[in-house]
């Protein structure tokens, strides 16, 4: 019994109930929206610090026994990722000053970003499988209000094609579940866990396992699913992308680790095999996105689509250095796709547009800017110093270990095309001549842009830097992940 | 040309009132009867509908005052503060009680804090359905 580990949830939602009050006033809605999720950010911390030290943390709702009442369940893995969510909703809400424009602010966009956090953090950290879609809906719910507030007539579009993918695999996802339950007859994932091993994953499972898949990769964008994804992304404004591209597939990313760690684990030739042949087809078709666009959002979207199929390589290898580059790769992700959105929308704010042939020269001008991108490029593609670089190393080399020699090569020789993918950029846009520029810029609004950013690039590089630091972190996480006795005995003996 | 509906406003007067107690009547019978908050909550937006119909918006607006968005704000905060109060008590999250009370005309009744949750939901049910209603409505 811990209650500690739902203020990260709790805290965010409650910011979010306050923030419907007092719509029209700007200072009150930033200033509270910031504080709240300061008080978030250190409570995530001292979860993280606990969870290190003390092992997974769990909690029942209402004090029933275990497999009856919705437990919510903090593993290493788990607090990881709700810290790096609020920090990064931290930048973004901060960035959001300089350029959502005053009409959104004024109508619910801090109560959205509460509400997604408070979904995220959710579904990060719940340990009940429907719960985990409630979570979803709570998120998805208010990424459509987030997608399409503004009302311009490309949000309006891509809103009704991102609700109408998202209601269908939502409904997939309770089918899905209602197999599961009418299998092994229970809802707690820890429970489901010891269900499956005891039933020793007949083929109904592999077919549960295969359907899971196809929800969360709907989620998530993997290969024949990801088709929603570049068009719905393009249309919100920058911080709503950054938001969205940093947090909303990882979700799905991270539904996939856990199903695929916790529950199907008795038929891996099957189940993770396929995992791995969607993984390399999903960077496939990744790399020909990003190096077929000449818009700058669309470039860094289809690397979104890249770093999910290596993520899910790395899961799919199901050994411990695997796993836990899977880990280092995701929270690595999280941060610099969020810190690249940022640095575009300056760029786009700076030019004026999204298209990379127009732009030019604009090193002269902001050189700043230009060495934050050339950073954040390098740490995507993993350049050693940078934070990209340990993640993949561990990956491939957990490919290594489960004997996939050709594909991990292929993983290596992806970085780079995600290098010459962003590097386009660079040259594209800060070489040569001078182009265009935008007629609006006004530096106050450019600093109040550049400072948050600037920030998170260096949070990023610290991510590189410090891996010693943050290696015990990362294998205690990928412990859990390989041994699902850990996770489930913490559940099972947490709750009494 | 104004049509003249005496009786369907006649009418609505006193529904509205019927339509209203039997709400509060499913509000309070949830607990071992079928009902609840959610039902409670659509079934007070239909009696407010009602007045709609039978009036305008602008005048039903100035009958009950109410900024249904700050309602579904105030039953949010209802409903988790029923919540996590019982992680001040130091009992996990959304842990309830209940007692016996003798109280003054009722009699012996019991008290559950369920019921505290369940009037956030009502809450947040009746605001959504009214802002629902109200936007589309006011739209031109």
């Amino acid at each position: 019994m811990n209650n500690f580990l739902l203020l990260p949830i709790i805290i965010p939602f409650f910011f979010g109930m306050i923030l419907m009050f007092g719509q029209k006033k700007l200072a009150y809605q930033r200033i509270t929206a910031l504080f709240g999720l300061v008080i978030s950010i250190v409570c995530a911390f001292a979860l993280l610090a606990t969870v290190y030290e003390n092992g997974p943390q769990s909690v029942t709702f209402g004090s029933w026994p275990v497999p009856f009442g919705i437990t919510m369940v903090s593993d290493t893995v788990s607090a990881l990722l709700v810290l790096t969510t609020l920090i990064l909703a931290f930048f973004i809400v901060w960035y959001g000053f300089g350029s959502i424009g005053k009409q959104r602010e004024q109508f619910f966009y801090y109560p959205g970003v509460m509400f997604i956090i408070t979904g995220v953090n959710g579904a990060f950290t719940t340990g009940d499988i429907f719960n985990l879609f409630v979570f979803f809906e709570v998120l998805l719910m208010s990424s459509y209000l987030l997608i399409v507030l503004g009302g311009e007539k490309a949000q309006l579009r891509e809103s009704i094609k991102y609700i109408l993918v998202n209601v269908i695999s939502s409904a997939l996802f309770v089918i899905t579940v209602a197999f599961l339950y009418s299998v092994v007859g229970t809802l707690n994932m820890a429970d489901i866990s010891e269900k499956i091993t005891e039933v020793n994953q007949p083929g109904i499972l592999t077919v549960i396992a295969v359907l899971f898949l196809m929800v969360f990769g709907m989620k998530a964008a993997i290969f024949p699913l990801y088709f929603w994804l570049p068009s719905a992304y393009s249309a919100p404004p920058i911080p709503v992308l950054a938001l969205f591209g940093a947090l909303l597939t990882k979700v799905g990313v991270y539904a996939i680790m856990r199903t695929y760690t916790l529950f199907f684990t008795h038929d891996l030739s099957y189940t993770h095999e396929l995992l791995l042949i969607l993984s390399i087809i999903t960077i496939i078709a990744g790399c020909i996105g990003a190096l077929a666009h000449f818009d700058v959002k669309q470039i860094i979207i289809y690397n979104i689509v890249i770093a999910v199929g290596v993520i899910l390589f790395g899961v799919a290898q199901m050994n411990e250095v695997g796993l836990e580059g899977a880990m280092f790769y995701l929270i690595h992700d999280m941060i610099i796709k969020a810190a690249l959105f940022m640095l575009i929308g300056i760029v786009i704010f700076v030019t004026g547009t999204t298209n990379l042939r127009k732009m030019g020269g604009l090193m002269k001008t902001y050189p700043a800017l230009g060495w934050f991108y050339l950073i954040a490029a390098f740490g995507l593609a993993g350049v050693p110093p940078l934070s990209g670089f340990i993640g993949k190393l561990l990956i491939v080399q957990g490919g290594f270990q489960a004997g996939n020699i050709w594909t991990s090569i292929f993983i290596l020789a992806s970085s780079l095309v995600v290098l010459l993918s962003v590097i386009r950029i660079f040259i594209y846009a800060f070489w040569g001549e001078q182009g265009q520029l935008s007629k609006e810029i006004n530096k106050t609004t450019y600093n109040r842009l550049f400072f948050p950013t600037m920030l998170l690039v260096i949070v990023s590089i610290f991510y590189g830097v410090g891996t010693e630091w943050i290696m015990p972190f990362m294998e205690d996480a990928a412990k859990i992940l390989t041994d699902p006795s850990i996770y489930n005995d913490a559940v099972m003996k947490g709750g009494e | 040309m104004k049509t003249n509906d005496v009786i369907l406003q006649f009418t609505a007067k006193i529904v509205f009132f019927i339509i209203f107690f039997y709400a509060v009547h499913i509000f309070f019978a949830g607990h071992y009867t079928p009902g609840g908050g959610f039902v409670g909550g659509l079934v007070t937006s239909c009696a407010i509908v009602l007045l709609i119909i039978a009036f305008d918006l602008k005048k039903v607006q100035s009958i009950l005052p109410i900024n249904y968005i700050y309602l579904v704000a105030t039953g949010l905060i209802v409903a988790l503060g029923t919540a996590t109060f019982s992680m001040i008590a130091g009992k996990p999250f959304f842990t309830h009680s209940f007692d016996y009370f003798n109280l003054p005309i009722l009699g012996k009744t019991s008290l559950h804090t369920a019921a505290l949750f369940d009037f956030g939901v009502y809450l947040v049910v009746v605001g959504v359905t009214m802002t629902i209603i109200q936007t589309i409505g006011e739209d031109e």
